[in-house]
C-alpha cells in the first residue's frame, strides 16, 4: 500500500503480572496475553481477527484503544505515535476510535434512555451542540442504523438483542470515528438476526469509509466481512493474509486445522471432506510451550519447533505465516 | 484415540429401525404473571434406535424445553401435556421416583455448560461412581473401575489419575468429556444433548462431535441433539427437525433437507448463514424482524410475520402438516 496506513501496530505486548507465591518468593511470573503482535490497517479496510478463547483477541482490541496499557510496542495512528499520548491529547484522539461489544444488552446502561445512551459520548468533548442539535443527531443516527427514531425515549430492555446491538453501533458512531473495533459483535445474536447486523456494518463501512478491526471466533462470518484475516494463537500472530488467499490456501497448520474444524451446513460435504483433527486443548497461557506456541498440538511439529519460535515469513503478496515447515 | 482420527468418516451404516421414543402432540406451558405461555406447541416425532436426531431453532423456539419436559426437568411453573412413550411406556406425568429409575439408566442428558452442570465440591470420581452405585447397585470398587474405563472411552488421558480431580481442574473440552462419560455410564438407550458444543472452541467442538458420533455408533445409543448451529446438525445428525415458535416447521433426513430445504424459514436460515467453503459477496440474505421472545398463540403459522411468501390465510389458518413418509413440512405455500 502506498498511502500511510490508518493504524500501524508494531510489536505490541501486553503482559499481565501474576501474584507472587510469597512475599520474597522467586521471580515474578507473567501471563503474556499478547506477545509481539504487528499489523497494519488501511482506511476503509476490515481486518478479521480469529483465534480460540485465550488467544488474545479481546486483549488486542483493548490494547489498541489503550483501554489496557500495553507493556511494550508502539501504536502509530495516522502517522502519529498514539502510545506516547496522555491526558487530554489521548482523550481527544480517542474520539476517532470506538468499540462495540459482544453482549449488546449488557453494554447499555439500563437506566438511560436510548437517546441518552447514544448522545452520551458527545458530552465528553467540548462541544457546540445544544440539546436540540444532539437530539437531531441521535435521530439521524437511529435511522442510519435501522431504528425508528420515535423510540428514542425508550429504555434498552424494551429492545431485542439485534436492536440493542444497533443502539451500540449508533453510540459508537456519534463521534464520527475512523476506526470501529468490533469485539464479537454478532456472536450473541440468533442466526437470522446476525445477518442483519453484518449487512448493516458493511453498509456503514461503505457510506462512512470506516475501518474495522473485526474480532470473531466464527470463521464463516469473518470470510464474508473481512478484506484481510489475521490468526492469533496464545498471543502470537500465526498468519496474516488477504481474505481470498487465506481461505483458499491457508498456510499455517493451525489455520488449516481451524478451517477444517468448522462444520459446514451440508451433510454430504461433511461426510466426505478431509479432516484434520487437533489433539488436546489450548495450553495454559501461564506456562506456554517453548518455541512455537502451537507445537504441542501441531501434526507437523519437529525438534526445531520446540527450540525456536518461527519468524513471520512472507510467502508472496503480503501472505505471511510463522511456521518452520512451510515450503516457500 | 477415537476423537483424534485423521481419517474420513464414512456415512453412518444401516441402523436398527425400531422406534424407541414416540412423542405425540407435546405441549409445554408455563404459568407466568401475564398468563399461560406455551413454549412448545403440539410437537410430534419418533426416535428410532441408534438414530441421531437434531432439533434446530433460534432462542425462544422451545428446543430446550422439549428436552427438559422429556427428562421431567421442567421449571416449577411449567407443565407438559400430550404423550411421550419410551418403548411403549408413557413417561409424561410420571412421578419423580418412577422417573428416577429411567433417568441416568434409560435416558440421560448433557448440557451446554459443563462447569455449572458438575458439582464443584465433589471429585469427578464421586460424581461418576454415584451413578453406578445408585442405578446399578455396584460396589464402590467395581464402580470406580467402570468409571475409569468410561473416562478412557471418552479419550481422557491418564484417566485413573485424573478421576481424582475436581471439575475446575479440567479444561472446558475435558469437562464436556466428563459429562458425556457420566451420561453414558449406564449405557442409556437415549442421550439428550442440549447445545453440547456451543461453549467450546471449534477445534475442541470437532473433537467432541467426533466422540459423540463414535460412541453413538459403538453403543447403539440414540441421540437427540438440540442446537442453533446448522453446521453441527449437518455433521452429526441423521434426521433434522426445524423448530420455530414452538412448532415444527419442517423435518426430514439431514441430507435431503439440507440439499432441498422446503420451508421458507429453513431456506431463509440457510441463506442468511455466511459460508466458510464459498465466498459470499454483497449483502447476506436476511429474515426481517426477530424471532418471537415466547411462542405466541397465533392462530396461523408462527413464522407468518417474517415470511416473504406469506398469504392472507397464513395469519388465520394453521397449515396442516404435509407428510410423505420421509419428510414433513408445515406450510400453505410450499408443497412436498
Amino acid at each position: 500500500m502506498t498511502t500511510e496506513p490508518l493504524l500501524k501496530i508494531e510489536d505490541l505486548k501486553v503482559h499481565f503480572p501474576m501474584k507472587r507465591r510469597s512475599l520474597f518468593g522467586g521471580e515474578r511470573r507473567w501471563v503474556k496475553a499478547l506477545d509481539g503482535v504487528s499489523f497494519e490497517l488501511a482506511a476503509g479496510e476490515t481486518l478479521g481477527i480469529v483465534g480460540e478463547s485465550g488467544c488474545g483477541k479481546s486483549t488486542l482490541c483493548r490494547a489498541v484503544l489503550r483501554l489496557v496499557e500495553p507493556t511494550g510496542g508502539r501504536t502509530v495512528w495516522l502517522g502519529k505515535d498514539f502510545s506516547e499520548l496522555s491526558g487530554e491529547d489521548l482523550r481527544l484522539e480517542r474520539r476517532n476510535m470506538q468499540i462495540i461489544f459482544q453482549d449488546p444488552l449488557a453494554s447499555l446502561d439500563p437506566r438511560m434512555t436510548v437517546r441518552q445512551i447514544i448522545e452520551r459520548p458527545l458530552l465528553n468533548f467540548p462541544n457546540k451542540e445544544n440539546a436540540e442539535e444532539r437530539r437531531r443527531q441521535v435521530g439521524d443516527l437511529m435511522e442510519l442504523v435501522g431504528l425508528n427514531k420515535a423510540w428514542m425515549d425508550r429504555y434498552p430492555h424494551e429492545f431485542s438483542g439485534g436492536q440493542c446491538q444497533r443502539i451500540g453501533i449508533a453510540r459508537a458512531l456519534i463521534l464520527k470515528p475512523k476506526l470501529l473495533v468490533c469485539d464479537e459483535p454478532v456472536s450473541a445474536l440468533d442466526v437470522s438476526v446476525q445477518a442483519q447486523i453484518i449487512n448493516l456494518l458493511m453498509k456503514l463501512q461503505k457510506q462512512l469509509g470506516l475501518s474495522y478491526l473485526f474480532i470473531s471466533h466464527n470463521l464463516s462470518v469473518v470470510r464474508h466481512i473481512s478484506h484481510r484475516v489475521m490468526v492469533l494463537y496464545l498471543g502470537k500472530v500465526m498468519e496474516i493474509a488477504e481474505r481470498d488467499d487465506f481461505y483458499r490456501r491457508p498456510l499455517h497448520p493451525y489455520s488449516q486445522a481451524l478451517i477444517s474444524a468448522v462444520p459446514l451446513p451440508d451433510p454430504k460435504l461433511e461426510r466426505t471432506k478431509p479432516r484434520m483433527r487437533l489433539q488436546g486443548d489450548l495450553p495454559s497461557p501461564l506456562n506456554p510451550p517453548s518455541g512455537c506456541p502451537f507445537r504441542t498440538r501441531c501434526p507437523r511439529a519437529t525438534e526445531i519447533c520446540a527450540a525456536e519460535m518461527p519468524l513471520l515469513r512472507d510467502f508472496g503478496s503480503g501472505h505471511v505465516a510463522a511456521c518452520h515447515h512451510i515450503e516457500m | 484415540m477415537a476423537s483424534t482420527k485423521l481419517a474420513e468418516r464414512p456415512a453412518a451404516g444401516v441402523r436398527p429401525s425400531g422406534t424407541i421414543l414416540e412423542i405425540k402432540d407435546l405441549t409445554v406451558e408455563f404459568r407466568t404473571d401475564s398468563g399461560k405461555v406455551a413454549a412448545v406447541n403440539g410437537v410430534s416425532f419418533d426416535l428410532k434406535a441408534g438414530e441421531i436426531v437434531g432439533i434446530v431453532g433460534e432462542s425462544g423456539s422451545g428446543k430446550s424445553q422439549i428436552l427438559m419436559s422429556l427428562m421431567g426437568l421442567l421449571a416449577k411453573n411449567g407443565s407438559a401435556s400430550g404423550s411421550v412413550k419410551l418403548r411403549g411406556q408413557e413417561i409424561l406425568g410420571m412421578k419423580d421416583d418412577e422417573l428416577d429409575k429411567l433417568r441416568g439408566a434409560s435416558m440421560s442428558m448433557i448440557f451446554q455448560d459443563p462447569m455449572t452442570s458438575l458439582n464443584p465440591f465433589l471429585r469427578v470420581s464421586t460424581q461418576l461412581t454415584e451413578v453406578l452405585v445408585k442405578h446399578r447397585g455396584m460396589g464402590k470398587g467395581e464402580a470406580m473401575k467402570r468409571s475409569i474405563e468410561m473416562l478412557d472411552a471418552v479419550s481422557i488421558p491418564d484417566a485413573a489419575k485424573r478421576i481424582r480431580l475436581y471439575p475446575h481442574e479440567f479444561s472446558g473440552g475435558m469437562r464436556q468429556r466428563v459429562m458425556i462419560s457420566m451420561a453414558l455410564l449406564c449405557q442409556p438407550s437415549i442421550l439428550f444433548a442440549d447445545e453440547p458444543t456451543t461453549a467450546l472452541d471449534v477445534t475442541v467442538q470437532a473433537q467432541i462431535l467426533d466422540l459423540m458420533k463414535d460412541l453413538a455408533a459403538d453403543l447403539g445409543t440414540s441421540v437427540v441433539l438440540v442446537t442453533h448451529d446448522l453446521g453441527v446438525v449437518a455433521s452429526l445428525c441423521d434426521r433434522v427437525i426445524v423448530l420455530y415458535g414452538g412448532r415444527i416447521m419442517e423435518s426430514g433426513p439431514a441430507e435431503t433437507l439440507f440439499a432441498d430445504p422446503k420451508h421458507p424459514y429453513t431456506r431463509g436460515l440457510l441463506a442468511s448463514t455466511p459460508r466458510l467453503d464459498e465466498q459470499t459477496h454483497g449483502e447476506l440474505h436476511t429474515i426481517p424482524g426477530q424471532p418471537p421472545a415466547v411462542a405466541t398463540a397465533a392462530l396461523g403459522c408462527p413464522f407468518e410475520p417474517r415470511c416473504e411468501f406469506r398469504e392472507a390465510r397464513c395469519k388465520t389458518v394453521r397449515p396442516i402438516i404435509q407428510d410423505n413418509g420421509e419428510r414433513t413440512v408445515a406450510c400453505h405455500v410450499v408443497s412436498l
